[in-house]
């Protein structure tokens, strides 16, 4: 947690209070967020207590700042539920968040003579797909890290995977409830449940907001300037487009329900940008010089120049 | 106890998905009266005139829960996770535009 060994209390529950705000899952971009939250939740369980921080201080002599948090072995001996003295609390109205920062499994080994049940915890993570992946659905499969307790206590790291449907006309931001894929639960607790958020790639012609698409198609000034029936590409293939005569550039042309599909279908905005042919050869040269000579046209005009 | 060939489909909580109070309370393993209090602080924001027809929208669900975690995680009243939840949106929209306006240039 960064504080010195001779912290007082005051300062641990300072220290404690700031980096929960810094590294709480719903309000931090950190990526590894959800880890270092738990983390200084249990380093915060140990040192709140004066008696199990004596403990952990003379148990834990070898420990060096900066080091990750591990409990040392027996700092939690003689610890029950029912027994009292370890917060006076509740058990049943504490089980949760103490669960959420010790994992399943705790109570397991210390169980036996007291019942307790408890959900488990609903688990976040964030899934990226293709833009493609959102007009047609796709399956794609996941792994997720669940930190576990093994017999002996020591956190260790499982890792399993998922396959998941993910359903077409999905936008960026929202997320799917995968009921019961979450943490196990304790005693008759059932799992908490999985939410996975769905992240789009960006691509390289379109920006997507929500389920609207904007693509910059480029022009020539004369389909600009006499209208024309163009070639654009949507994510459910090529379309002819017709440039009404007059366009500039940013002018944009809806393509209604060409979006991402759904309820409603978003839109694709096709915004106009006018290329200008090189002036690469004599001909070219030519043909702007004429255009000079032959058209009265100040660009400049609106600006009083 | 990881599934091999077989493809989960879960919820897609967008705003056609939508959830009556004993739904989300079920689901949020809260009591309705906590859902209740949850509109009353405007948190969450029903559609239908009482109680019994109430529909929540598929992100409901989310918001209730991330209220929940606040509460729970960093002592924060409802009111104060209300805000934090505007807060947290507003700064997503705001972080999208930026995402947007940096890919424009």
């Amino acid at each position: 947690m960064g504080i010195k060994k001779d912290a007082t209390q005051d300062e641990i529950k300072r220290a404690y209070r700031k980096l929960a705000r810094k590294y709480h899952p719903d309000v931090s971009k950190e990526a590894n967020a959800e880890e270092k939250f738990k983390q200084v939740g249990e380093a915060y369980e140990v040192l709140k207590d004066p008696e199990k921080r004596a403990a952990y201080d003379q148990l834990g002599t070898s420990w060096k700042a900066g080091q990750e948090f591990k409990p040392p072995p027996g700092w939690d001996t003689g610890f029950e539920f029912s027994g009292g003295g370890f917060t006076g609390g509740d058990a049943s109205a504490y089980s949760d968040f103490f669960e959420s920062l010790f994992g399943q499994g705790f109570s397991r080994t210390h169980g036996g003579q007291t019942q307790f049940h408890a959900r488990g915890e609903d688990r976040h993570a964030k899934i990226s797909i293709d833009l493609e992946d959102a007009y047609h659905g796709a399956a794609r499969t996941i792994t997720l890290r669940t930190p576990e307790l093994d017999a002996k206590g020591h956190v260790i790291t499982h890792e399993h995977t998922l396959n998941v449907r993910i359903p077409k006309g999905v936008k960026a931001g929202q997320r799917i409830r995968l009921a019961g894929q979450g943490t196990p639960g304790f005693g008759k607790g059932g799992a908490g449940d999985l939410y996975l958020q769905i992240e789009i790639n960006p691509h390289p012609f379109y920006r997507i907001e929500g389920r609207d698409l904007y693509l910059d198609l480029p022009v020539a000034p004369w389909e600009a300037a006499l209208g024309a029936k163009v070639k654009a590409p949507t994510p459910e293939g090529i379309v002819d487009l017709k440039i009404p005569p007059g366009s500039a550039s940013g002018h944009k042309l809806r393509l209604k329900g060409r979006g991402i599909p759904g309820k409603p279908p978003g839109d694709l905005y096709v915004i106009l940008q006018i290329a200008l042919p090189p002036a690469a050869d004599d001909q070219a040269k030519a043909l702007y010089r004429e255009m000079e000579q032959e058209l009265a046209f100040n660009p400049r005009a609106g600006l009083g120049v | 106890m990881s599934t091999r060939e077989e493809i989960l489909t879960g919820l897609l909580l967008d705003e056609e998905s939508t959830l009556t109070l004993g739904e989300l309370s079920r689901a949020c393993t809260v009591h309705a009266e906590w859902i209740i209090e949850l509109v009353d602080e405007g948190i969450l924001e029903p559609a239908g005139d009482d109680v019994a027809h109430w529909r929540f929208s598929g992100p409901s669900l989310c918001r209730a829960r991330a209220a929940m975690r606040l509460q729970r995680d960093l002592g924060i009243n409802l009111a104060g996770a209300a805000l934090v939840l505007d807060l947290i949106d507003e700064v997503e929209t705001l972080r999208s535009r930026l995402h947007a306006l940096n890919r424009e240039f």
